[in-house]
């Protein structure tokens, strides 16, 4: 039986979502990203916590590259991207001198950090908790889901693109999952069609279909299916809040609607 | 945070916990009891192996979904259309093994009588399973991969790679370092959230001197089918891989665009070279291959002479 978890700084964190991919590209960060700002627009308090280390992109996804994490007296300070606080992150990211250096560390010690990334990270009340993790089915993932399994992750969601090659390799992530014992609240189908903005044909740049195939084979829900859009790109780049600024944008009512479909999920908390 | 160990000596080294640099490590009593250490007896063993094959050949990116295995897969296509050059093709991306579908391979290993093919995905029984595997397991089977496979006389031994600059690449540089890699192809997208993950694995090559031979920047572009404009969906906002190129000076082998057909051709398992001989991408992809083997052979030379 385990033994009850030390509360702790994730005391306050009322749902944790894990984003997970078997495979890599997919779009994880993104989705990551534009979920915690659409859920901050709902008017929740939301944390990211970036457990990619070998390739942590969410700093630079939301223009806080370079910034400096502080030592406070529970551990870690997250890093706020706003004086409201309402959206706070961290990654090994903050944590590189260089950010060319390679973080080219085995695998015991990759799970250290990321247990020290868990526990050691004062988060304060939190909303949601949103967790993006690198691609595959090794290190990274088992210590994530092993740390936090104390304290009852609200789920997984799961991203792919259309493609077989992309489906072939979610498929397995979806049976770890189940060995895992976390649940899948659903698929997301990343980077499906590009509308060309000349004139307006909508082409499978990537195949189609095989998210939502895969949502129906696998018995999971199927949360939705996000276009390619270079506005998104371009805010990614520039660390800008795409929920924000483009509202009009393709990508946008997939991205809201995917994140109420998360709020509609979320079981009520007792007070 | 501890710091990390720049100086770590290697798990399997003798002075593996023992070191200056190991205090403070995580797995400093781990080392220090012999539990990490391996038979050196594996990288001879590979190194007699790696004697009938002629030329190796990584390829990586730090970024994952950038089309390594794409570019891999066509790479040995490419080379193998000389019926004389046998090209071996192997796939150590262990948790998401691309190449059999990729190739349409099921479970037999030939593509064409000279294009071979080895995967653990040829290892899985169902689509379904995972492969859930720590650091340790992966670098046996990847041991495993080089030292048992059957590799006979090969020109080219194409090694595709998971994302990251993690246990198989050290592994992988590891097992094949005594059998001489005559160096890495590296892919990226335009994006500046690839190029950053890229300029890592660079410097990784670097670290672990492994020459580059170049860079190419895939999905760079995309033209609608239809009316037949350009558009920048992974836009170059910090100059794209020309400019990473540049400034760290490495060769960049080439661009190539984004064609709807690479895709479906990949899903079928077949060479999106024989589907669409006229394509932009396919010219791209040829002119890369004979720029790779242009700056490949005349490193060779280089090396000969000197």
């Amino acid at each position: 039986m385990e033994a009850a978890a030390e509360p702790g700084n994730l005391a306050g964190v009322r749902h944790i979502i894990l984003v997970l991919s078997g495979k890599g590209g997919v779009g994880r960060s993104t989705i990551s990203t534009e979920l915690a700002l659409a859920l901050r627009h709902a008017g929740k308090k939301v944390g990211i916590l970036d457990v990619d280390l070998c390739g942590p992109s969410i700093p630079r996804m939301l223009g806080a590259q370079g910034r400096a994490v502080h030592q406070c007296d529970r551990g870690w300070a997250p890093v706020f991207l706003d004086r409201e606080q309402s959206i706070s992150l961290m990654s090994v990211g903050f944590l590189l001198e260089k950010p060319d250096e390679a973080v080219v560390w085995r695998g015991p010690k990759k799970n250290a950090l990321i247990k020290q990334f868990v526990s050691d990270v004062a988060w304060g009340e939190l909303d949601y908790l949103v967790v993006d993790t690198p691609p595959g089915t090794s290190d990274e993932h088992m210590a994530t889901i092993e740390a936090l399994r104390p304290y009852q992750p609200l789920g997984a969601l799961v991203v792919t693109t259309p493609q077989a090659v992309s489906v072939g390799d979610v498929r397995r992530e979806l049976t770890f999952c189940r060995k895992m014992g976390l649940r899948v609240m659903g698929i997301v189908e990343n980077m499906s069609g590009f509308t060309c903005p000349h004139c307006t044909e909508c082409t499978s740049v990537f195949s189609r279909g095989g998210g939502e195939e895969l949502a129906q084979l696998a018995g999971v829900p199927f949360l939705g299916s996000v276009p390619l859009d270079p506005a998104l790109m371009r805010t990614l780049e520039e660390g800008h809040d795409f929920i924000q600024e483009f509202p009009g944008s393709p990508a946008f009512a997939a991205l809201t609607s995917i994140a109420q479909k998360i709020l509609d999920a979320t079981p009520a908390c007792l007070p | 945070m501890e710091e990390v160990p720049h100086d770590c000596p290697g798990a399997d080294s003798a002075q593996a916990g023992r070191g200056a640099s190991c205090q403070g490590c995580p797995n400093q009593r781990l080392c220090a009891s012999g539990a990490g250490a391996t038979p050196d007896t594996a990288i001879e063993e590979i190194k007699e192996k790696m004697k009938t094959v002629k030329h190796k050949i990584l390829v990586l990116s730090g970024k994952g979904g950038v089309g390594k295995s794409t570019f891999s897969a066509h790479l040995a296509h490419g080379l193998a259309e000389d019926e004389n050059t046998q090209i071996a093709l192997l796939d150590i991306d262990i948790c998401g093994p691309s190449i059999p579908k990729i190739m349409g391979l099921e479970g037999e290993q030939y593509v064409e009588d000279n294009l071979g093919v080895m995967s653990v995905g040829f290892l899985l029984s169902s689509p379904d399973d995972a492969v859930i595997w720590r650091g340790p397991k992966k670098n046996g089977m990847i041991k495993q991969f080089l030292r048992d496979v059957d590799w006979g006389e090969v020109d080219y031994l194409i090694v595709d790679t998971p994302p990251g600059t993690s246990d198989e690449h050290l592994s992988v540089v590891r097992y094949l370092a005594t059998a001489h890699i005559d160096g890495a192809v590296i892919i990226t997208t335009p994006q500046e959230v690839s190029l950053q993950d890229v300029r890592k694995e660079i410097n990784f090559c670097r670290k672990v001197k492994l020459p580059i031979i170049g860079v190419v920047e895939n999905m760079s572009g995309f033209i609608c089918p239809k009316c037949k404009k350009e558009s920048q969906i992974f836009p170059p906002t910090t100059g794209g891989a020309e400019l990473m190129c540049q400034d760290l000076e490495v060769p960049l082998l080439g661009r190539v665009p984004l064609d709807p057909l690479i895709g479906k051709n990949c899903d079928k398992g077949q060479s999106f070279f024989i589907d669409a001989p006229d394509s932009p991408a396919t010219l791209a992809y040829r002119s890369i291959i004979q720029k790779f083997c242009n700056l490949h052979q005349s490193k060779e030379e280089n090396l000969i002479s000197s």
